[in-house]
Parts: structure tokens; sequence; C-alpha cells
């Protein structure tokens, strides 16, 4: 088997067997990167001496016996928004195009200790606020299975990256889908875990109630494995959630008999793609000849978690945005008269439209006399939903979706329209808002030769049912090509 | 559009997000603004009488700890990070003359 072709697990197990070596698979990915980073543009910050340094010191203790771990010597990526100390972190934002953090992300400190090689950092969504990766100050990604599409966001080089090879496995955060989107888009495995899971230590904050840190994959074990390395109980981050069991690998048994499956009706009306339905649909069936037991019901209040979501979303954005000064570090604006004028200045020049539209509109819904019209009523829309998704898994042990409406739209079509994009992520947000484990798998193809992505969404901290659920459908529905292999 | 905002509410919403817009910007923040909030007050339509409001959703205690310090001096790598430092200091435009 090529290397390349390899999940990041079956890499280590090679790299463990000494049949190649953490620097082969190092020079491999850079290989790749030379041949396609250029048009795809997957990352803002590459780092290709010192990946094959890292992968060389990695080596040395795999080879010493100081390392043993189901990722030793895998060559990852992570997203820009965590940080990495000594290199550089952008968020993909002007106003930190020169920040280099003194301090790694909990994640990214449990990634290296395992042996994980940090090949750079990926593209996404000014301050992952976007859904195409197009708000980057840095240039749009382009999707690997056809670069006139976006990748998705916002975490959307993080899936280019592992689609197309420029590593195998990333980092990414998902506030209202920008794991499982970008995931879906471009055909590899997602996983946004429970709320509290993963330490939000070093990821720089969005819609703190709504961020957490997850993988995407070649496949679902290799999701399970790096699941397991960054989960953790972390003082550092007062919402982390101290968990018994972590051991996500266990999960993975091709076995759903009795299992039972609940399938919204209401993610299945106006707006729906037929091929993704069609996908989705079969995807249900695989389940169902495994010996699931797979049945529809209304899930309710669908409709309101775009409003109460964007309203929480952009409050949270406009005050953890606040820190952004232009003293401790980033970016100063240079020709500002006084303080104000700085702090006015550096702010206008270094966020780009998205962010300074959700700042001001989250402003907007904290300000006195809007404050309990919008922002309260969108914690009380919060409360039913979650309501909603626990009387759901009182029947169900998982619920099976669509990703997104559509599959990846082309570049350039969807900043004009902010609500019609926003649209997008109705089946995603409403996971965050709950704080629930889902994963999206890819399942198909649209006519376009697009990937088509399945939802499976579990109940808060029930991971392990549903990277059972994921790697049965995996099991059923065989190996998934790969980008670019012929059709 | 049902909700019409002023240039008084963009002005004052630009001082609460510190950012300073151009007009053009500003007649863009208002339309933004406007069809926004007509979307969200979709939310209207769901009756919350009697709904606690919702800040995160599992149950959180409180994290108390010793009042001591457990991180290391990054005084030097801090504020070689920032813009301006003098003095083992941040520095900052003039305030006031």
């Amino acid at each position: 088997m090529k290397l390349t072709d390899m999940t990041a697990v079956e890499l280590a197990a090679a790299i463990r067997e000494k049949k190649t070596t953490a620097v082969a698979a190092a020079q491999a990915v850079l290989d790749v990167m030379e041949e396609k980073e250029k048009r795809l543009n997957c990352y803002v910050t590459l780092d290709r001496e010192g990946t094959l340094e890292r992968a060389q010191e990695i080596q040395k203790k795999i080879d010493s016996g100081k390392i043993d771990s189901p990722l030793a010597g895998v060559p990852v990526a992570l997203k820009d928004n965590l940080c990495t100390r000594g290199m550089r972190t952008t968020c993909a934002s002007r106003i930190l195009g020169n920040f280099v953090p003194p301090y790694s992300a909990e994640a990214v400190v449990r990634l290296e200790t395992a042996g994980a090689v940090i090949v750079g950092k990926t593209n996404m969504d000014e301050f992952a606020m976007g859904s195409t990766t197009e708000t980057s100050a840095y240039g749009p990604t382009k999707n690997p299975w056809n670069e006139a599409h976006v990748p998705g966001g916002s975490s959307g080089g993080s899936a280019a990256a592992v689609a197309a090879g420029e590593c195998f496995l990333a980092l990414g955060s998902d506030t209202g889908g920008s794991i499982r989107q970008p995931a879906s888009f471009c055909g590899v495995v997602g996983m946004k875990p429970t709320y509290g899971t993963v330490s939000r230590y070093g990821l720089i904050a969005y819609g703190s109630s709504l961020d957490q840190i997850g993988p995407l994959c070649r496949d679902v074990t290799d999701c399970a494995a790096a699941l397991e390395i960054i989960a953790s109980y972390d003082d550092k981050d007062s919402t982390s959630a101290e968990r018994k069991d972590i051991r996500f690998r266990e999960a993975l048994a091709d076995d759903v008999k009795g299992m039972r499956i609940g399938i919204p009706r209401d993610y299945f009306r106006e707006g729906l793609s037929p091929d993704v339905k069609k996908r989705v649909l079969e995807a249900a069936q695989l389940l169902a000849q495994k010996g699931a037991v797979v049945e529809e019901f209304d899930l309710r209040l669908v409709e309101y978690a775009i409003p109460a979501y964007y309203t929480i979303a952009a409050a949270e954005a406009s005050s953890n945005l606040e820190r952004f000064d232009g003293i401790k570090y980033g970016y100063q604006a240079q020709d500002a008269q006084g303080l104000h004028d700085m702090y006015r200045k550096t702010r206008s020049q270094g966020f780009g439209p998205e962010v300074k539209r959700r700042i001001m509109l989250g402003s907007f819904v904290l300000s006195s006399g809007y404050y309990d019209a919008y922002y309260l009523k969108a914690l009380r829309v919060k409360a039913l939903i979650k309501k909603a998704f626990d009387d759901a898994f009182a029947k169900y042990d998982v619920i099976l979706a669509p990703v997104a409406p559509t599959t990846a739209p082309e570049l350039g079509k969807s900043l004009q329209e902010p609500i019609k994009m926003y649209l997008g992520d109705i089946y995603t947000i409403s996971v965050n808002l709950a704080g629930l484990p889902a994963i999206s798998v890819p399942c198909g193809f649209d006519s376009l030769g697009l990937p088509v992505g399945l939802q499976l969404i579990g109940d808060g901290f029930a991971e392990k049912k549903l990277l059972r659920a994921a790697f049965s459908y995996e099991q059923a529905r065989g190996p998934f090509k790969k980008c670019g292999e012929a059709q | 559009m049902a909700n019409i905002i002023s240039d008084e509410t963009i002005e004052y919403v630009g001082i609460l997000a510190k950012l300073e817009l151009s007009e053009e910007e500003k007649e863009e923040a208002k339309k933004d603004m406007g069809s926004m909030l007509d979307y969200i007050d979709q939310m209207n339509a769901l009756d919350t009488e009697g709904v606690e409001p919702m800040s995160h959703v599992f149950l959180l205690e409180n994290v108390f700890r010793e009042d001591v310090v457990v991180n290391g001096d990054m005084r030097e790598a801090l504020l070689d990070g920032a813009p301006g430092a003098k003095d083992g200091m941040f520095m900052a435009p003039r305030t006031f003359d």
C-alpha cells in the first residue's frame, strides 16, 4: 500500500512495526504539498523544515520506546485558531497576522505528547465565522474534489488537507457545524465531541458556550483514536467535563443490532437537495439491514435553531473579540490619535466584513433595551431545543440526518447573501446549542461527483454509541473512493 | 423590512463594538443588521413563557482553587509579542495630554 493511502492509525502501526518511519511519512506529506498546495491553499502557515526535524525527534522517541500511542509519527495539521507555541497563529485574520503564541492549546500539547508531527496551520473562515473558508484574510481554500467549489467551513483548510493527502489527520473546531460541514463537503470523517470533552484552553474563542475542538480524519477509527488523545479534563478550561470513560476505540464494533435510530422528519423537508436526501436515506437503509431499528419522528423547533444560534454566537463573539485591542499582541494601527482612536482603527483595519457584521450584531443584542428581547429570548429558545433533543434521546440511541442541505457550493456564490449562507447550517447548528456529540461520515456523491455527508448525532456524553453506529455504517458502506481516484 | 436601523443606532453600535465605519460601511451595516434582526425575530413566534434562559447545557459547578500561582513566568515572552513594550510594560498611546 502507498504510504499516502494509509489511514493515520495504519500509518502509526506501520511505523511501529518498522515498515516505514515518521520521517518518510512527513516527507510523503511534504511531497503532496509540493504538488497541490499552491492550487488548493489548505494552509495559512507551513513549516517544512520544522516538520522534518520534529519527525526525526519523534522517530527517536518511538525507537527508544518513549512514545507508544495510536498516532505516534503521524503528520497532523491544526486549524489556525489553535495556539501553537512558536508557530504563527492567525485565525485567518489580519489582526493576528503576526501573532506567535507563547503557549500551545491543551489539545495540541496532548497530540504532540502522543507523538503527532505538526506540519502546519490550516486555513479557515476568519475567526471561524463563515461556512465556506472564503472569509479568510489569506485567500480561499479550494475543494480538492473540484477546485471550482468551496471546501466548506469554517474548518475548510483542515478538511481539504485531509482529503488531498496534505496531512493524515487534522484538528478543527465546531461552533455551529464547522467540523462536520467541511468534512461532508470534502468526503472525510469529522467529529464534534460533547461540549466540555476537549479542553478549549488555547482555542481562540468565537462562541465559548458552543465551541468544541474535534478531529477531521480519513475514517472513523482514526477519529476514535484522535479523540481518545485530545479528550481530557483540564482545570485551565472552566467548562471542562470530568469524564470517566474516554476509551473511545473500544466502541469500534460492527454491531447495530437493536440500536434505535431516529430520523427527524423535519430535516427532510424543503431546501434539502434530492441527491443528498437520497444518499442519506440509503445510509439509513444500510443500518436497518444490519439490524438497527430505524424510524421517523418529529424533532420539532428546527426553524428556531438558526435565529437562536446567530443571536447567541454573535453576542459571545462581540464579547470574546473585545480582547483584540492592538496593545498586547497582534496588529496595531499606526495612524491613530490617542488610545480610543487606536482601538477603533486597529479593529476596523484588522477585522474583515463578516467578523465586523457579527460583532456589531452581538453588541446590539447585548445592549440595554434589547438584551431581554434578543439575547435572553435566544437562551430560552435554546432551553426548549435542548428539551426537544432530550425527548428524542429518551426514544432513540442515535439521530440520523444530513449534514448540510446541499453539497459544496461554487466558490464566490455564498458571501453576498449572508442569511442564505446561514441557512446552510440548519442541520448542524442545534447540536451545538444542545452541546451534543455528532459525526459526519461520507455516504456517497451527488450528480456532480461531490461528496455527501451522513450526520449521526448522539446524546450528551454518548460518544461510544455514536462511534459504534458510525463504524458499523462505514463497514457496511465499504471503502470510500479517495479524492483524485478515477470514478 | 420590519426593522429599520437608524443612523443613531449604527453610531451607537459602532461605539460599543469599537469600530470606525465609513459612510458606505454604515449604510451596508444598517441594511445587514435590519435583515438579520427581521430574521432573528422569528424566535418571537415561539412561546417561551416560564422558560428559564439556559446559558450552559450541562450542570456546571463553580470551579475553585487555592489562590496560588501555578503558571511559569512568561513576562518576557508575552512582552515580546506586543506591538510596543518599554521597561517591562506594554506601551499604549497617550490617553490624555
